[in-house]
């Protein structure tokens, strides 16, 4: 077990070295840097201050170089003025040039400036991050046991009337984005036009201080659409499962229907579903950034549309690494989750 | 919950009993006025072929016939008590108490996420309301019975940690927790191998008579039957045909279907040449596709048009058995002592030249000992150790074992899927055992055919029958125009008695027999020369059998090839072999002619494999060998012999030599080889394991 | 003119849709209620005439639920009907349905001709043996139609892009102020924040789904079955090394590879021309593979079959990744005949390249599974070529999920692409598309409810359609 979980965290690093290193190349291409300049600088600057200000900030070396800068295995780069002065990616305004560490990077755990929030990246990603680990949170809350109880349910008996609307209901919700259910409630729940305005069309009052009012159509827009995919995957493994051999074996033992679905043939049924779950979350990545720009709530995905839209290099390379690294832990638990709920691997 | 009260009565009894599945578009009529009775103690088998309703009657004693089943007539009594009219939670009260069920695939039916000790515990524990402690022991206790080594490490495991054989016996204990009066076996030995099987039906034999519990045998093997039930109900098409003691059944059968049955299985005397089997005509008819009156009327030789065609056919008693019943019209008149008409005969061919030589073949796989978590160290698994041995022109080779000794990599080796570890297979004085079959060149892959056990899995489902056999001639670059191969695809339906229509068809719309017909024409479609044929009919139904081997034997003696008959069944071996060879993990352990290997002296391991097989016929006389445990796994096989764990002659070696040597090759008459390291003393001690007994 | 009622003259058929819906809404809470208190029945015991499944009160109320619905889809379908008829005469409804005439001719046409023949046509036939399905499939080509026909400016009544003054935000149904000769006089689900046609807008938007899905979902197979056949059917370090590039693209959130490559300047270096380079080989390499492995015995019938599917293939292939002007330009422009914008290729790309690692991975288990079996044994045994195996033997079988997995995957291709929208990624500003249109309209969503409205159920009822059409094939072709 120990070397299963080393093995996959072996793969899991390299794994986040290779996705980083795209990114890293991906924002790095010329045209990217050209729109960084003149955005930092001004829009008119020639091609030649273009170059001469990329020349200073180290973003002409060649991009493995600067990939391994930024991650701290390489001196950083410094560039010395023709008035004599330093400035480097490690030498933070008011720091003698001599003073600065050679190497600064993720590894060092500097992981860069934002050119367009004027903050250190750690810290906008610390903050923006709590604030969609709150989103998430009430996400899961919402999404995993009524999927689960939604598909349990349908799938318990295949073909009756609890299964076929049930189903219908999934099939629904998966078929609507979440840029469409959001629109949706919003319309329906808060616009004046139905007048119904139960609850706010926006969420930016409950970075400060969520509540039923300001928080449940993001929470409900996220949880809708993943909701319908893990119903309909429970589903599936829980009739497979209610047709297996060994129910029919407990039928006829004598065991009562509520005992054959609970002790029988729950767990074999969540295995399925639960590897969904974990998977789901590159997916619901999509969502956050989708609800957080359409209710305005300022989290995590809301940074990366910031990032990406304005090219903040660094920002939008904290971002990969943090959603990166996100994606593949669970990863790592789904697997580990796993081996733990089927025994017929776990002792093998 | 106390047991429903004892009666005088039947256990069970069945009474004219119809079940039907409902489709969308019609109705199918799956068991039609069903009637048989299971007195106290007493077993009673059900036998037949597949989808002639024999489980579908189990299911309708356990009122568990799913969404689309429904019983629409008769009646089924348990302790006088009509089960259709029970209540849900009566009749909760009553499955695993009072009847309970053993079935085909122990795995499946084992709750894989589920400690066995659970499973088991759950049966008292609902029924008898007892305490977890109480129905701990009760397990212990069933588990123990089922003579399982180390019951309270097995209560603790889970289904998968424990092989097939072992699942089997968890599954009867099980079914045995709560002492119920009354067990049905489905076909419970099916996925278990020859001698694993034959020590599950003794224990099965024995629990019986010690708990009192009877017995609902369901079976296609009429062996198997004989072996384990006191009475018979032989079922064809959806209904009885035939219902009496085994010994009127069996010797005075009173049903041309249960006769036809008969001639069909390879029994002891039957012989390829001078006594052929009698196959069956025709196929099964579907249930929406059966004939008026009698159902086995169309392949039935005593048919009588105009009476047998017309009208219900009722059971009727056969006067002087005791409850001996038959569904035929002309059951008295028909002349049931009247000779076979026997098939053709034919001379027995001479074996010719040696086509295939195999000198010390080794195949070794290293695997990783650890499958999910990969990596760490590897392990060899010696799949084949030295074989040698020939092969003859016109011979027909049976090669024996059961699962893991090897038989099955051997053909991946001649066939070039794998290449050899070492040794030699030399075709026509040419090395090929390092070819893989890339390097093959036509002529060697065509000389070099198989036939495969599944007939469900061997042809490409999305393809049309002809269009199969005609790639297959491409590839073996036979015919030099479409035109010319496709008269050439027609030709070799033919050869197997296909219509030729058929070359239109998807497998989808071929019977199982067909199927495997379509396969013997692939092999033989680049004029193979050598022909393993791997269980080529142990998937198919018994009547079917007979009529699929004919057909291997009659093209073998028109293309004079060699065939390589892998099996595990010996009645069919002993019928159609001229040569066998014993496998057991990896090791052939005896080689000679079929007379020499089924006749003693044997090597321990053929003898208790004789033993194990069952031998539908009265008049046999077996001696009674079970061997203890399972087959060890070929990645952890043990020290010296491979047989000595399970060996019943271990004893009479001095030294310990079983278990630190294997034993040399031995060549005791021409060419009767074993690999045993008895004395020869000892080996002539042997008496033979079956006996016809004196009439 | 007067501004349009919504239902005008048919509005006597309101209460009876209401009382429909109501009817049904019950007969579903019953029978769901019925269904979980009533033991279910074992036997029948036929006392005279036939034994059938159909009595009880359970089957009674399925049998209720089945006449709600079908009241319900008959109510609908007179108000569809009587609008074709009667035209403007019967609100926007009626207006709305006579527009649409060109799809509901092409619809009956296609469902009279499939029912008639549906014993011939193999699983599409059997998919006309279940209402779901055929539900699924109505909607689906509903759509597909309207986005023909819509691309041809058959059905829509402005031109999309046309600002008309005095029209912006008005509600469906507005007149035009002042038209002219030959206008349509109202702009039907009224005006958006650029005084532009909601109604037209919508239909065009679905010509931008059903010429990019379709065809991108098909790219994103032809390299998931390329590469997901030899990975499972040869397993090893081939697997390993296909397994590990796959994860590592789905380990990507989508969001940011769009985020990093729907984008001008990413266009301007020509990274998508080159993916398309490779993307678009898949087909060719498929192809080549396909007809070499059937027919090496046979080499003339090989070079003939060969020239005649690879060369047009070829100069395809050449033709779209050729761009005059940018990175790739190795044809001459008089031979470059189909010119992509930079915009749409790089969309293109990016949906092929998310799309193909999932497909990878289902062929790939798919492969696993098949390969044990005997046909792929009794093939190797006659010595076939594994590519032989793969594509003739493997893939044939694996048809039913990866059909079923087609239809559910251009969905997941319509919502990415109305994502891309929504974040106006790739797409022109000006674009009909349904996700921009709905970004759009978002932003005045608290007062103006009609101009995000439409798109989102347009969308909306496209996926369902396709997941409806994905569940009736996979029950159907479960039932062989």
């Amino acid at each position: 077990m120990g070397l299963f979980i080393l093995r996959r965290v072996g793969i899991m690093i390299l794994t986040a070295l290779c996705l980083t290193f795209v990114v890293f190349f991906m924002t790095n291409l010329y045209p990217n840097l050209e729109k960084l300049a003149k955005t930092q600088g001004n829009f008119r600057m020639s091609d030649e201050a273009v170059a001469s200000w990329l020349e200073k900030g180290g973003y002409l070396q060649s991009t493995p170089k600067k990939y391994l800068e930024w991650v701290g295995l390489a001196p950083s780069y410094q560039h010395q003025a023709e008035d004599g002065t330093v400035t480097g990616r490690c030498i933070t305004p008011g720091m003698k040039p001599e003073d600065a560490p050679r190497f600064c990077g993720i590894l060092q755990g500097y992981w860069g400036y934002s050119s367009v929030f004027k903050d250190e990246v750690s810290s906008i990603i610390a903050t923006r991050l709590s604030l969609t680990g709150i989103l998430m949170f009430w996400v899961m809350l919402v999404m995993v046991p009524s999927a689960l109880i939604l598909g349990v349910l349908a799938g318990m008996k295949e073909g009756s009337a609890t299964d076929r609307t049930l189903s219908t209901v999934a099939i629904t919700t998966t078929a609507t984005p979440e840029y469409v259910s959001g629109v949706l409630f919003i319309a329906i729940f808060s616009s004046s036009a139905v007048g119904l305005k139960w609850f706010k069309g926006t969420a930016t009052s409950a970075m400060e201080s969520p509540n039923l009012e300001n928080f449940l159509l993001p929470v409900v827009t996220i949880a809708l659409y993943g909701m319908g995919y893990i119903a309909r995957m429970t589903r599936a493994s829980m009739t497979e499962v209610m047709t297996a051999q060994y129910i029919r074996t407990a039928r006829l033992k004598g065991v009562s229907f509520p005992n054959i679905v609970l002790k029988h043939a729950l767990r074999n049924a969540l295995i399925a579903p639960f590897t969904v779950i974990m998977l789901q979350f590159p997916w619901l990545l999509n969502g956050v950034v989708i609800v957080e720009t359409l209710f305005n709530y300022k989290g995590f995905g809301w940074t990366l549309v910031q990032a990406a839209g304005n090219n903040d290099i660094e920002l939008l390379l904290g971002v990969s690494v943090v959603s990166v690294l996100v994606v593949l832990i669970t990863q790592l638990i789904s697997d580990i989750g796993y081996v733990f709920l089927n025994p017929r691997i776990r002792i093998s | 919950m106390n047991k429903l009260s004892e009666n005088d009565g039947p256990v069970l009894e069945i009474d004219k009993l119809s079940i039907s599945f409902f489709t969308r578009l019609r109705e199918i009529p799956a068991v039609m006025d069903f009637s048989v009775s299971v007195q106290p103690g007493e077993a009673v088998g059900l036998v037949g072929e597949s989808g002639c309703g024999k489980s579908t009657v189990a299911l309708g004693v356990m009122q568990d016939l799913g969404k689309n089943g429904r019983i629409v007539g008769g009646s089924i009594k348990f302790k006088g008590r009509d089960l259709a009219e029970m209540s849900a939670e009566e009749l909760r009260d009553i499955r695993g108490n009072e009847i309970a069920m053993i079935y085909q695939e122990p795995m499946a039916s084992l709750n894989p996420a589920m400690k066995i000790g659970r499973q088991l515990m759950e049966v008292p524990m609902i029924h008898e309301g007892v305490s977890e402690k109480l129905a701990y022991d009760r397990a212990l206790e069933v588990v123990t019975d089922v003579r399982l080594p180390d019951p309270e490490r097995m209560l603790n495991s889970y289904p998968h940690q424990l092989s097939g054989g072992q699942q089997q016996r968890i599954v009867i204990a099980m079914a045995l927790m709560s002492k119920p009066s009354l067990l049905i076996l489905d076909e419970p030995t099916t996925a278990l191998d020859v001698t694993v099987e034959a020590a599950v039906v003794e224990l099965v034999r024995d629990l019986g008579k010690k708990y009192g519990t009877s017995m609902l045998f369901i079976s296609h093997n009429l062996g198997l039957i004989l072996e384990t039930c006191d009475r018979l109900c032989v079922m064809y098409s959806g209904e009885a045909v035939e219902r009496g003691s085994i010994a009127d059944v069996f010797d005075e059968m009173q049903h041309p279907y249960t006769q036809a049955l008969f001639r069909s299985i390879p029994l002891p005397g039957a012989d390829k040449n001078a006594h052929p089997l009698v196959a069956i005509p025709g196929n099964f008819p579907l249930p929406h596709e059966r004939p008026e009156g009698c159902n086995f009327g169309p392949r039935c030789d005593y048919f009588e048009p105009g009476r047998c065609d017309q009208g219900q056919i009722d059971m009727a008693d056969v006067a002087g058995n005791d409850r001996h019943a038959t569904r035929c019209l002309r059951y008295q008149e028909i002349d049931w002592n009247a000779p076979i008409t026997v098939g053709a005969q034919t001379e027995k061919t001479e074996p010719g030249d040696v086509v295939l030589k195999i000198d010390n073949l080794k195949k070794y796989y290293e695997v990783a000992a650890n499958a999910l978590f990969g990596g760490g160290t590897k392990k060899v698994v010696k799949a084949n150790e030295t074989l040698s041995f020939e092969a003859r022109e016109s011979e027909t080779l049976a090669i024996v074992g059961e699962s893991g000794c090897g038989k099955s990599t051997f053909a991946k080796v001649l066939m070039g899927l794998e290449t050899a570890t070492e040794g030699e297979i030399l075709l026509d004085g040419q090395n090929i055992e390092q070819t893989a079959i890339e390097d093959r060149n036509t002529r060697t892959v065509s000389d070099v055919q198989m036939v495969f056990q599944n007939p469900f899995d061997t042809l490409n489902p999305s393809m049309t029958v002809g269009r199969q056999i005609i790639r297959a001639l491409e590839i073996f670059d036979i015919g030099d125009s479409d035109q010319d191969r496709k008269q050439r695809m027609l030709e070799l339906l033919d050869l197997v008695k296909l219509p030729r229509a058929f070359a239109d068809r998807m497998p989808r719309q071929l019977s199982g027999g067909q199927k495997q017909r379509v396969g013997i024409a692939r092999a033989f479609s680049g004029g193979a020369r050598i022909v393993v044929a791997d269980e080529p009919v142990s998937a198919l139904d018994v009547s079917v059998q007979a009529a699929v081997t004919d057909l291997l034997m009659e093209i073998q003696r028109t293309e004079k090839t060699t065939l390589l008959f892998i099996s595990h069944d010996l009645s069919i071996v002993r019928y159609l072999s001229d040569r066998v060879m014993v496998m057991y993990l990896g090791h052939v352990v005896e080689l000679g002619d079929t007379d020499q290997v089924f006749s003693p002296p044997y090597h321990p391991y053929t003898e208790a494999l004789l033993s194990a097989v069952p031998i539908a016929d009265t008049s046999i006389e077996k001696e009674h060998i079970v061997l203890e445990g399972d087959i060890p796994s070929a990645m952890n096989p043990p020290s010296g012999c491979p047989f000595q764990t399970r060996c019943r002659w271990k004893g009479e070696v001095p030294g310990g030599l079983c278990d630190s040597e294997v034993p040399p090759t031995r060549t005791l008459e021409a060419g009767h080889q074993i690999k045993c390291h008895l004395s020869d003393e000892v080996l002539q001690r042997m008496q033979p394991v079956i006996k016809i007994a004196a009439e | 003119m007067d501004p349009l009622s919504w239902t005008g003259k048919i509005a006597f058929l309101d209460p009876i849709l209401f009382i429909a819906l109501g009817l049904l809404g019950l007969s579903v809470l019953v029978w769901i209620v019925l269904s979980a208190v009533l033991p279910e029945n074992r036997a029948i015991n036929v006392a005279g005439g036939s034994a059938s499944l159909s009595s009880g009160p359970r089957e009674l109320t399925a049998l209720a639920v089945k006449a709600a619905f079908l009241a319900t889809t008959a109510v609908i379908a007179a108000y569809l009907v009587l609008g074709v008829i009667m035209g403007t005469g019967a609100g926007i409804i009626g207006a709305i349905a006579q527009q649409f005439i060109s799809v509901w001719i092409a619809l009956v046409l296609l469902f009279t001709l499939s029912i008639t023949f549906k014993r011939r046509l193999g699983l599409y036939g059997k998919l006309f043996d279940s209402p779901i399905g055929m539900i699924g499939f109505a909607l689906v080509m509903f759509w597909v139609f309207t986005g023909f026909f819509g691309a041809m400016d058959m059905i829509i009544t402005h031109d999309p892009l046309t600002q008309l003054s005095g029209l912006k935000n008005k509600v469906p149904g507005t007149p035009l102020r002042s038209p002219e000769e030959g206008d349509f006089h109202w702009y039907l689900l009224g005006g958006d924040n650029l005084a532009r046609d909601v109604f037209s807008r919508m239909v065009k938007g679905a010509w931008e789904v059903v010429k990019i899905a379709p065809l991108a979902t098909l790219f994103a197979f032809m390299v998931g079955i390329t590469l997901g056949l030899p990975a499972g059917y040869f397993g090893g370090k081939l697997d390993t090394f296909l397994s590990f590039l796959a994860n590592l693209i789905l380990a990507f959130p989508v969001i940011l590879l769009f985020y990093l490559l729907v984008t001008p300047e990413i266009v301007l270096t020509g990274l998508p021309q080159y993916m398309a380079i490779v993307l678009f080989a898949f087909p060719l390499i498929f192809f080549y593979v396909l007809i070499n492995s059937r027919f090496r015995t046979q080499p003339k019938k090989n070079f003939l079959w060969l020239a005649i599917v690879l060369l047009p293939l070829l100069i395809l292939y050449l033709m779209v990744i050729n761009d005059p002007g940018s990175k790739v330009d190795i044809l001459p422009v008089v031979l470059d005949w189909i010119d992509i914008p930079g915009g749409i290729l790089v969309v293109f790309v990016s949906v092929v390249f998310v799309n193909s690692p999932t497909v990878f991975r289902i062929v790939r288990g798919l492969a696993l599974d098949i390969r044990t079996r005997d046909y792929v044994a009794a093939a190797q045994t006659r010595g076939e070529r594994p590519w032989y195996i793969m594509l003739w033997e493997v893939l044939p079988n694996a048809r039913g999920p990866l059909i079923v997995d087609f239809c559910l995957r251009i969905g997941y291709t319509t919502i990415l692409l109305g994502t891309l929208g929504f974040f106006g990624l790739g797409l022109p500003p000006e674009s009909p598309d349904w996700g921009s249109t709905i970004n759009e309209g978002r932003k005045l969503l608290s007062i103006y409810l009609h101009p995000a409205l439409p798109p989102a159920f347009a969308l909306l009822s496209m996926v369902l359609g396709l997941n409806l059409l994905a569940d009736g094939l996979r029950e159907e072709s479960l039932k062989d």
